[in-house]
């Protein structure tokens, strides 16, 4: 146990004082556009490593390609319901990112959570929440409610588009029918199964990509991620995004380092570097989404630090919940409902 | 006991041998295809086979316990709600969502390929060759992109809807985009060259002193195609058939772009399994029945072009 919390000491005193040359490689495996390229241009010089960024699609296809091995990738950016996965399966290497240098940085809220208690394996990427982005020409009603997609309003009756994310609905499909997160309870899975039969005549479609079809009125309302629906604002300013007060999921993704991987060092390097402010700041201001490092905000754009998207108002921020991994077979009865839904 | 049979005759020794050597060289040098073949196109649908068989992982992946549930959950569901064991509608109105479509997919294609097909198979020999390159361009066009442009013409505000907003025919933009009808158009328009390949190529063929033959016999020109053409170059429809509606009915881009992914077929269904369903056994049985539905099928095609040639 001693020698390698001595080895992260060092490695922290000589990322410190600038000292450390770690020529060579990084190979990250991170969700498709997500990654800031000037973020990882800036590494690259600092400290003379060739970086390659290769993408994935869902937390599954991380799991799936990093357990099946052979993979050569360094690090992997999984989402806080699949960090106690990756760890339970053996394939993180327990970093001790809360001994870095850096990890003063994080803000209060990240440093002790509960898929990665005192943050031993990973650090934060980015942060987000699923809500529901609706065009107030549209509607001008609440928004702040899953009655948008779960009972639409008149107005929005075939404009309504869901995210096909089931985990994501479901959850907030569960939360609508006053049940909790990963529930079993068969009154409330029931009552959840008529709600969602009986609304989707209402919804025009299940589809990615929101940002483009709400900035250009193909969509007028959804249920969609805050990062998404700021990028659409930003290109259509009637889009607004409401957080469900039943209760909205809240997500991390968070970096972390593979147990075969084979640069260590720079890939804790590099968790350091992103736990430094002005670097976190690079990251948001790519992809749209909060960081939480402290500090960064002031090396933000300024459309983002008062971004309602990403800047979670007080009054609602109770209603948001961190989806866990449901255990296998809740995930059955959620699976059949979702097919009976989309069938 | 060959030996004994073989020596009488000691020159026909050196040719046996001579057959023998070459016999192996030809299989040495078909060796790297055949086991290419054996490997890359056998050896994946064996593990989708095997992995039909198996239990759940709890997180993706499978257990390595044998079960039959992925294959009786394909037509059999236990109620979640009351445990009963009952048919799987939900799969089944999936299945039959694919099936109906792909053959309207095929109809369409048919309609439109044939007139096309003949037109072409009419145009003097070297104007064909012309008609026959424009036919293939989409296919320079991933297919992606191809639905996209589709998508871009249905859209509320795309090219088709401005066109009769403008012509004053609609006050309102057509909702076409995510629906069964945008699905059929994109289906219709991306198969379409399938259908008129195999009907040109059996057009080409088709002697055309037939057809004024019927009209001397005193038969109309709708009894002349009904009696004469299309008998005739019926191999040509049911190739075309065939090469529309297998890929149709395991379409996955189309119906989840032009479709809004609002109503499952196939594709999408095998795709959930594997994702965010957590269920592989599931998934792989259920594109081991697509392979099967596509193997009966192209099994009887061959079965009846063989008695076709043997009429001959």
């Amino acid at each position: 146990m001693r020698s390698p919390t001595l080895l992260i000491a060092a490695g922290a005193l000589l990322a410190a004082t600038g000292l450390a040359h770690a020529e060579g490689e990084l190979n990250i495996f991170n969700w498709g556009d997500y990654t800031s390229p000037e973020l990882i241009k800036k590494f690259e010089e600092k400290y003379d490593v060739k970086v390659t960024v290769t993408d994935y699609d869902s937390n599954t296809t991380a799991l799936t390609k990093v357990s099946a091995g052979g993979h050569g990738f360094d690090i992997v950016v999984p989402s806080a319901n699949y960090v106690p996965i990756f760890v339970g399966e053996g394939l993180l290497l327990e970093a001790r990112p809360d001994q870095m240098e850096n990890f003063k940085n994080v803000s209060k809220r990240w440093r002790d959570v509960p898929w990665d208690p005192g943050r031993h394996y990973t650090v934060p990427w980015q942060w987000g929440t699923t809500g529901v982005a609706v065009n107030k020409t549209a509607y001008s009603g609440n928004v702040n409610t899953s009655a948008i997609f779960m009972d639409p309003p008149e107005e929005l009756v075939g404009k309504v588009n869901v995210i096909p994310e089931m985990s994501d609905v479901m959850a907030m499909a569960v939360w609508y029918a006053g049940g909790g997160v990963c529930t079993q309870d068969k009154t409330v899975l029931k009552k959840v199964r008529d709600l969602l039969v009986a609304a989707k005549p209402k919804w025009m479609s299940m589809d990615y990509g929101m940002s483009d079809k709400l900035s250009n009125n193909d969509v007028l309302a959804s249920v969609n991620w805050s990062g998404s629906t700021f990028r659409a604002r930003l290109n259509n300013p009637d889009v607004v995004y409401g957080y469900p007060q039943e209760g909205y999921p809240v997500w991390m993704d968070s970096v972390a380092i593979l147990k075969d991987a084979k640069n260590v060092d720079n890939a804790k390097l590099f968790m350091n570097f992103i736990m430094e402010p002005e670097n976190a700041a690079m990251i948001s201001a790519f992809a749209r989404y909060a960081n939480g490092i402290d500090g960064s905000q002031e090396f933000m754009p300024e459309n983002m630090r008062t971004a309602p998207e990403v800047n979670v108002p007080e009054e609602f921020a109770a209603a948001g919940q961190f989806l866990p991994t449901c255990p296998p077979a809740v995930q059955k009865m959620y699976t059949a409902i979702w097919t009976e839904v989309m069938k | 006991m060959s030996a004994v049979e073989i020596s009488p005759a000691a020159g026909t020794d050196q040719e046996a041998r001579a057959e023998a050597a070459r016999t192996r060289r030809n299989w040495l040098l078909s060796l790297p295809a055949v086991i290419l073949l054996l490997f890359a196109a056998s050896g994946p649908l064996v593990i989708v086979l095997i992995y039909s068989f198996l239990t759940p992982g709890d997180y993706s992946g499978v257990k390595w316990i044998p079960t039959f549930d992925a294959w009786t959950s394909i037509l059999f569901s236990r109620d979640i709600f009351d445990d009963t064991l009952r048919l799987a509608d939900a799969h089944l109105t999936i299945f039959w969502r694919s099936a109906s479509l792909s053959l309207l997919t095929t109809l369409i294609t048919f309609l439109l390929g044939f007139p096309t097909a003949y037109f072409i198979a009419t145009r003097p020999p070297r104007q064909r060759g012309l008609w026959l390159f424009l036919i293939t361009i989409p296919f320079w066009t991933n297919l992606l992109i191809r639905t996209f442009a589709i998508m871009e013409v249905i859209r509320n505000e795309g090219l088709l809807n401005k066109l009769l907003m403008m012509t004053g025919l609609i006050s309102e933009p057509l909702q076409i985009l995510y629906s069964d009808t945008a699905v059929l158009i994109g289906m219709a328009y991306v198969y379409l060259p399938l259908m008129v390949l195999p009907l040109y190529a059996a057009l080409e063929r088709f002697d055309f002193r037939l057809v004024e033959a019927g009209y001397d016999l005193y038969a109309g020109r709708w009894m002349v195609l009904r009696k004469v053409i299309l008998p005739l170059v019926k191999p040509g429809i049911v190739a075309g058939s065939i090469l529309v509606f297998m890929p149709s009915l395991g379409a996955y881009v189309t119906p989840r772009v032009l479709g809004g992914g609002k109503h499952m077929m196939i594709g999408s269904f095998i795709e959930l399994q594997f994702g965010q369903g957590r269920n592989w056994p599931l998934g792989a049985s259920l594109s081991m029945l697509l392979l099967l539905i596509v193997g009966i099928g192209l099994f009887f095609y061959v079965r009846a072009m063989s008695k076709e040639k043997a009429h001959d």
